[in-house]
């Protein structure tokens, strides 16, 4: 598959839970999408519209009933590849992350994954630095028992767990969910520069509009079990009725946008972030020059 | 209207094995509560806004400072445990975790586990559950069992097994940081209805802005201590105390501030996103600048 | 999955057994494994059978389920038939070969035996597990064994175990996956290698899960004492177990079975089993 430039794509997938008995569910209905290399790609939509399961299908936790899903071009559930090497491929950061710690110290627990792919001792400790550096943890806190920490700091120690195995394509699953705001930018943020620094491919699933709206350049949109929408993060925002005609919402500022659209006062639709509204406005009006 | 809870300069260590892991949570703590009404508790994670949770029911008490709780001195040395019980059935708590705060399989069973340890009859039980659940709308899932609903559902069914004790003033522990953004608009729309219907003060501790909109009153906290306090408007009308407690404002009262540091006078405070552009336009319109 | 509807075998239904107080289904099954181990001869199991029959019509319990829930012992009944054919000595020689001699009575007790198994699981999972669901179940318990609580034996909190395990199990369950999901995403593997291996490869789970039962173990009970919990003294229930002239009758019926039993032994004739 050279012809586009996809790290991962999904194939007209489909899944149901508890297939044949009572509580049959279709969580995830002919889903056809393609996950751009070296972009961080959001994917939204209320609970229940197959997010966390459809990203599960991307190494391989979850086996699609029938569709292809391909990592670097390679059908996964090919009979000649060996699963664990798409995990590695692909690192998969669950919900709550913080939860799955176990060793004694935090060093070990982020050296897990990279030491069940085979990597040398000597080379583990550079990669724990390394992602721990990433994620934003202490390195004072390695030799900790990780059940000491913080909870932000467990977040950043299970984040870390998973740069360790230095994935090419970094899958995180509501990452910054339960964190408070300043929590929040900061384990996006050090998603975002860790994706800028490493040209990596990053997957955020997350229920924030406005965190997306900061943080991702294309949007997956999901309902249902069904791609509803796949496109540039400004030009999903500018169908705002669209998104709430299937319970998700817009930014707030993006609303704010609109309505001086409507006034007259407009700066453009596609805003949807406070910063970059305030400097189109003040730019517009040019304000706060010769007044200052 | 009473004082239902009142705080003078409370505070807690939660005590390590060695000195140095010694954490002080709360710092001379002062503050009011008036019986009815609707407060929010802002904090980032570790501002000791959980700590203060746990000491308004009881779980804990104060090292030092006094805390008076509808008129008990819960910190008077000689408090008796019978005291504490019978202020618990006043003051009731809702958790973070919707999952380890249902002990019964069973919806209904699980509302009516409160009222049946306070020895209420059978018959008002019945009546209690059967009229909570329906204050909370999750009277068609009172026969299904717990472990099968939302995180939202579960949060209702926990509501509804303070309001079937008849509690006065119920205090939400986070109640809402592990929903989706539906199962929030839920929990808040019964958090709302349980003050504004039914009288019930509520204390709502949370870390997200919109929730503090419904609120009478906003007490902000950060390390330890109380920073800053008044009606939304007044308290976000200080974006930058708020951004220095590790919080933020509403996008629309964020939008105004920068407007408001480029010269543009806009007042500050909340406001639904077309008083938002209302006043944005007015302010340009004022400014002569305005199509 | 719908862990928590098959923990406890339970299946949905109005029927009189479904219906019937969980106290009085308790005592009729006791007194049903009595009855079971009363019919001795032929006759006695006929009328056995006949009455499992109608309990499972009653309850409208589909027979597959009940076939179903045979199948674990399936290996204990085939073991102890090949035992009792080849080792009970009668007097109509079948086959006789070598050391090994089969009568006729071997294979009627045999028959028999497996019967009598079949009839006990059959009988007591119809008046009690398949129609009685793990709540009231225990809360039956916790009322026949009430009378206990007096010599100091901790009914109450035993009944309160229960149900909080009842109600943690699906949550441990999801739990214990997402975990394992989460562990083979960083590349554990449950499935390959040595037994040590394998062993090994579980530490990773059960490190996470035990820390958060604790967690979870915390919270709830400072919840329950936050909720006015404070042990079964002056405790009342919502749901108060009346017990009706109905259910009275139905333990009877259960007990007269077994008084019609040794009747039938006494009086007929026909094969009697051997043990």
């Amino acid at each position: 598959m050279t012809g586009n430039n996809f790290a991962a794509e999904f194939r007209a997938v489909n899944y149901t839970y508890n297939k044949g008995i009572a509580y049959e569910k279709h969580a995830v209905a002919d889903v056809s999408l393609g996950i751009e290399r070296g972009r961080v790609t959001g994917i939204i939509g209320s609970t229940g519209s197959g997010k966390s399961t459809l990203i599960k299908m991307l190494n391989g936790l979850v086996k699609p009933d029938d569709g292809e899903v391909i990592v670097d071009g390679v059908n996964i559930w090919d009979k000649k590849v060996k699963m664990r090497d798409v995990r590695f491929k692909v690192g998969l950061v669950m919900q709550y992350p913080e939860y799955q710690l176990f060793d004694e110290t935090v060093e070990g627990d982020i050296a897990f994954g990279p030491r069940n792919m085979g990597v040398s001792e000597g080379e583990l400790h550079e990669r724990v630095v390394e992602a721990a550096g990433f994620s934003g943890l202490d390195t004072a806190l390695l030799s900790k028992s990780p059940f000491d920490l913080s909870g932000g700091q467990k977040r950043r120690a299970a984040l870390a767990g998973v740069m360790a195995m230095r994935p090419s394509i970094l899958v995180l699953d509501e990452p910054a969910a339960g964190l408070d705001p300043s929590g929040r930018n900061e384990i996006l943020g050090r998603i975002k520069s860790y994706q800028r620094e490493n040209g990596n491919t990053v997957v955020i699933v997350s229920h924030s509009m406005e965190d997306v709206a900061k943080y991702c350049d294309r949007l997956a949109v999901l309902s249902e079990g069904r791609l509803v929408a796949c496109d540039t993060t400004e030009n999903i925002f500018t169908e705002g009725e669209k998104l709430q005609s299937i319970g998700l919402d817009v930014p707030e500022i993006t609303k704010v946008a609109d309505e001086l659209e409507k006034l007259g006062v407009g700066v453009g639709r596609d805003v949807y972030t406070v910063k970059y509204a305030a400097e189109k406005l003040i730019e517009k009006y040019a304000l706060g020059k010769g007044r200052e | 209207m009473s004082k239902i809870i009142k705080a003078e300069n409370v505070s807690f260590a939660y005590e390590g094995d060695t000195p140095e892991e010694r954490v002080e949570a709360l710092k001379n703590v002062s503050f009011e509560i008036e019986e009815g009404t609707f407060t929010v508790i802002l904090g980032r994670n570790g501002s000791g806004k959980s700590t203060l949770a746990k000491l308004l029911c009881m779980v804990n008490l104060p090292d030092s400072g006094r805390l008076v709780i509808d008129g008990v001195d819960v910190t008077r040395g000689d408090v008796t445990e019978d005291e504490i019980y019978d202020l618990r059935r006043e003051i009731g708590m809702v958790f973070q975790n919707p999952d380890n705060q249902i002990v019964a399989t069973i919806v209904e069973d699980d509302v009516a586990f409160g009222p049946e340890n306070l020895g209420i009859e059978p018959a008002e039980i019945r009546r209690r559950v059967d009229e909570a659940l329906s204050a909370v709308g999750m009277s068609e899932y009172a026969r299904h069992s717990a472990s099968r609903l939302s995180g939202g559902q579960k949060q209702r069914v926990a509501i509804a097994g303070a309001l079937a004790m008849k509690r006065r003033c119920i205090i939400f522990d986070e109640s809402t940081a592990m929903l989706d953004p539906l199962g929030r608009r839920e929990v808040m729309k019964s958090i709302v209805r349980l003050n504004r219907e039914e009288g019930i003060t509520v204390i709502l501790i949370t870390h997200y802005m919109n929730e503090a909109s419904f609120a009478d009153r906003v007490i902000v906290m950060e390390d330890g201590g109380v920073v800053t306090e008044g009606t939304p408007d007044e308290v976000f009308s200080r974006p930058e105390e708020m951004f220095a407690a590790g919080l933020e404002v509403p996008q629309t009262t964020e939008l105004l501030w920068r407007l408001r540091k480029a010269g543009l006078d806009v007042p500050l405070g909340t406001c639904t996103p077309s008083e938002c552009a209302a006043i944005i336009k007015d302010a340009l319109g004022k400014r002569g600048d305005a199509v | 999955m719908n862990f928590d509807v098959a923990f406890g075998q339970y299946c949905e239904g109005t029927s009189l057994l479904h219906r019937l107080d969980p106290r009085a289904k308790i005592l009729m099954s006791l007194f049903y494994i009595v009855d079971v181990f009363l019919a001795k001869n032929v006759f006695a199991f006929a009328v056995l059978t006949a009455f499992v029959v109608f309990l499972i019509a009653l309850s409208g319990i589909n027979m597959k389920i009940i076939l179903r829930g045979l199948k674990p012992v399936l290996f204990i009944m085939i073991f102890t038939a090949v035992i009792n054919i080849f080792w009970y000595s009668g007097e109509t020689v079948l086959v006789s070969f070598w050391i090994i001699t089969i009568y006729l009575e071997g294979i009627y007790n045999a028959l028999l035996i497996v019967l009598r198994v079949v009839l006990l699981i059959a009988g007591t999972s119809v008046i009690l597990t398949y129609t009685t669901t793990p709540l009231s179940l225990t809360d039956g318990l916790e009322r026949l064994l009430s009378p206990l609580a007096k010599i100091k034996v901790p009914v109450h909190e035993f009944a309160l175990m229960m149900t909080i395990a009842l109600r943690f199990i699906p949550t441990l369950i999801e739990e214990t996956g997402k975990i394992m999901d989460a562990q083979k995403a960083r590349g554990a593997a449950f499935t390959e290698g040595s037994l040590v291996k394998r062993v090994k490869a579980l530490i990773p789970v059960l490190v996470p899960l035990f820390a958060s039962s604790f967690r979870r173990a915390d919270e709830l009970a400072t919840a329950m004492e936050c909720r006015c919990y404070r042990g079964g003294k002056g405790r009342t229930r919502m749901h108060v177990l009346k017990a009706t002239p109905v259910d009275v009758l139905a333990v009877l019926v259960i007990i007269l079975l077994g008084v019609a039993l040794v009747l039938i032994n006494n009086f007929t004739g026909g094969f009697a089993i051997g043990w």
